[in-house]
């Protein structure tokens, strides 16, 4: 039903809503990787380690959550065709909690001190509270439902029941509750990668790949049913996991979700390999690489459902494929579209469409593929050193330290070339969409 | 009843189709090639937008007295992107391909996005004001 009240295709929130969260991002996933190096091949023997804890934290709650929040509160209104109530608050409050929660719970890992890990589990678990909150205001609020918005609500989901399998876990690590069930161990990285990122990156994916480069579309069965199916399953095979592990129910579901998740990432390469835009661009090859170790992760993923025992080398090569192979390979070539758009976006607002300067001249091809190369060789390098772990740890780690120093300074030239052009060039006489400037 | 937003999104993908022949002739460095197929582009593009202009949403301000609502703001992306396709234009006369492609790149961006917008949610609002006289509104795409 139309609500006139929440219509607001335009109302974007300010630059500064989103930028704070793309621009701290790089900074824990350059604290992954010195986390890495100082550690070396400790922080990989086991997906258990305390080292290994830290970098993983790093990067899914210091980086893609970090990233995905910035998003959701960007896309959200856009989307939803309504508002983030009190969005620059939430946004503050938000990217806040997430700075200082996943610093204390990395420190909490690396220096063993329990007191840092309740300090982490207090701030992230209120954090999440408060984007919840946000998005879902804006979801009820929606001037209309599509597909997008529905894959959102159920990423959110998947958000939830991750952190509150986390609590779970804090209270092992942090109060010395004893775990309730052993299968919140597997639980809580399957509910991240699967429910949270997996979800949102389909519903984006969905969306943004046939779109912006030109593919084929998704197939309907595919767009209609993934997320609904793929949350359903997660549901069923959790319960599963919980009330009857090791049960052939468990490994049935289980071998569902990695094929279902596969057929996904397989999808998406088969219709980037037929699209209609040829141009090289960084974009495309991140989203390429991440699409193809998404598939290998799910592929790893199902041997270790079907053979028992100790594989911890294997699981620790699936959290370094779906890690820093999928979730941070999406991420950037996202952050490479989305940051200069927005610099490019304000600019024009503010000087002019005919005077800003287009996007690759805020920020180059060049600079885009030299982190793809360093990414993609520190991504090769962390997977042979899961099994060659001296002396490829410690230089795996300085190759992901290096990739996060880059994407740090692209990011930082992109987004003060919309700061220094902007100050120097309003012009009183120029266009109606000025209002619109934040 | 989805009439509208189904017609429309078709033409985007139309429209995106003569887009990428222009970026890809630039690419290849065929700049008259590429001007041909901006030409038909840019023909493809104006065309959608009249419609959106001329019927459709002028029909919804009337109907449910929004007039400064989200279709003021889908014209102010509008001639964004034509400034963007004059700027192409005038890449294109300069022989500076790799100006072109910037150009493209970002107008690619800003059409998307707006798409999105309009498929997401813009439409489906018009479907539901503006289902009855759909046909009479979309005729200037219909009946090319």
């Amino acid at each position: 039903m139309m609500r006139p009240a929440g219509l607001a295709l335009e109302r974007a929130p300010p630059i500064a809503v989103p930028l704070r969260f793309f621009l701290t991002a790089p900074v824990f996933l350059l604290a992954a990787g010195v986390v890495l190096v100082w550690n070396g091949p400790e922080a990989l023997a086991s997906r258990a380690a305390p080292a290994a804890l830290a970098a993983t934290h790093f990067v899914t709650l210091g980086f893609m959550t970090m990233v995905m929040a910035g998003a959701m509160l960007q896309m959200l209104p856009v989307l939803a065709g309504a508002p983030v109530p009190q969005v620059a608050t939430a946004a503050a409050l938000i990217h806040a909690g997430l700075t200082v929660g996943t610093a204390a719970l990395g420190g909490g890992f690396l220096l063993g001190r329990p007191l840092l890990l309740k300090v982490a589990a207090w701030v992230l678990g209120a954090t999440v509270l408060v984007l919840v909150l946000a998005a879902a205001a804006a979801l009820a609020r929606a001037a209309v439902r599509n597909a997008t918005t529905r894959g959102m609500s159920l990423g959110v989901a998947g958000l939830v029941v991750t952190v509150a399998l986390g609590l779970v876990l804090a209270a092992t690590y942090a109060w010395g509750v004893p775990l309730a069930n052993l299968a919140a161990r597997a639980l809580h990285p399957a509910w991240g990668l699967l429910g949270w990122a997996g979800l949102l990156v389909a519903a984006v994916a969905f969306q943004v790949v046939p779109m912006f480069q030109m593919t084929p579309r998704y197939p309907d069965a595919m767009t209609r049913w993934f997320t609904a199916a793929a949350f359903g399953v997660l549901i069923a095979w959790s319960l599963a996991a919980w009330y009857a592990a090791a049960s052939p129910v468990e490994l049935v579901l289980g071998l569902a979700l990695a094929v279902g998740y596969g057929a996904f990432a397989g999808t998406t390469l088969v219709l980037q390999r037929r699209r209609r835009r040829r141009v090289r661009d960084a974009t495309t090859a991140f989203w390429q690489l991440g699409m193809a170790c998404a598939a290998a992760a799910c592929a790893g993923w199902a041997v270790r459902l079907v053979v028992p025992g100790e594989l911890a080398a294997l699981e620790v090569a699936i959290g370094v494929l779906a890690l820093a192979g999928f979730a941070v390979s999406v991420i950037d070539g996202m952050l490479y579209k989305i940051v200069p758009f927005l610099a490019w976006f304000h600019l024009q607002a503010e000087v002019g469409a005919k005077r800003a300067p287009h996007m690759k001249k805020i920020l180059g091809d060049r600079p885009q593929l030299v982190h793809l190369a360093v990414h993609a060789a520190a991504v090769a390098l962390l997977v042979i050193a899961v099994a060659w772990p001296e002396p490829l740890a410690r230089i795996a780690g300085l190759a992901l330290a290096l990739a996060a120093l880059i994407l740090f300074r692209n990011l930082i030239v992109a987004a003060r070339r919309h700061r220094a052009d902007a100050g120097q060039g309003s012009d009183p006489g120029l266009p109606a969409a000025h209002r619109r400037a934040s | 009843m989805s009439r509208i937003a189904e017609t429309m999104a078709r033409d985007h993908a139309a429209c995106d189709e003569r887009f990428g022949d222009a970026e890809a002739a630039a690419a290849a460095g065929d700049l008259p090639r590429a001007g041909e197929a901006l030409a038909a582009f840019a023909a493809a593009l104006e065309r959608h937008l009249g419609v959106e202009e001329d019927a459709l949403f002028p029909a919804f301000e009337r109907r449910t007295g929004m007039a400064d609502g989200p279709t003021e703001m889908m014209r102010i992306e509008h001639g964004e992107m034509r400034e963007l396709v004059r700027s192409l234009g005038a890449a294109l006369d300069a022989g500076d391909a790799a100006e072109f492609l910037g150009l493209a790149d970002t107008l690619n961006v800003l059409m998307q996005q707006h798409n999105l917008k309009e498929e997401q949610v813009l439409y489906a609002l018009l479907d539901e004001a503006l289902g009855d006289e759909a046909d009479a509104l979309l005729a200037a795409l219909v009946s090319k």
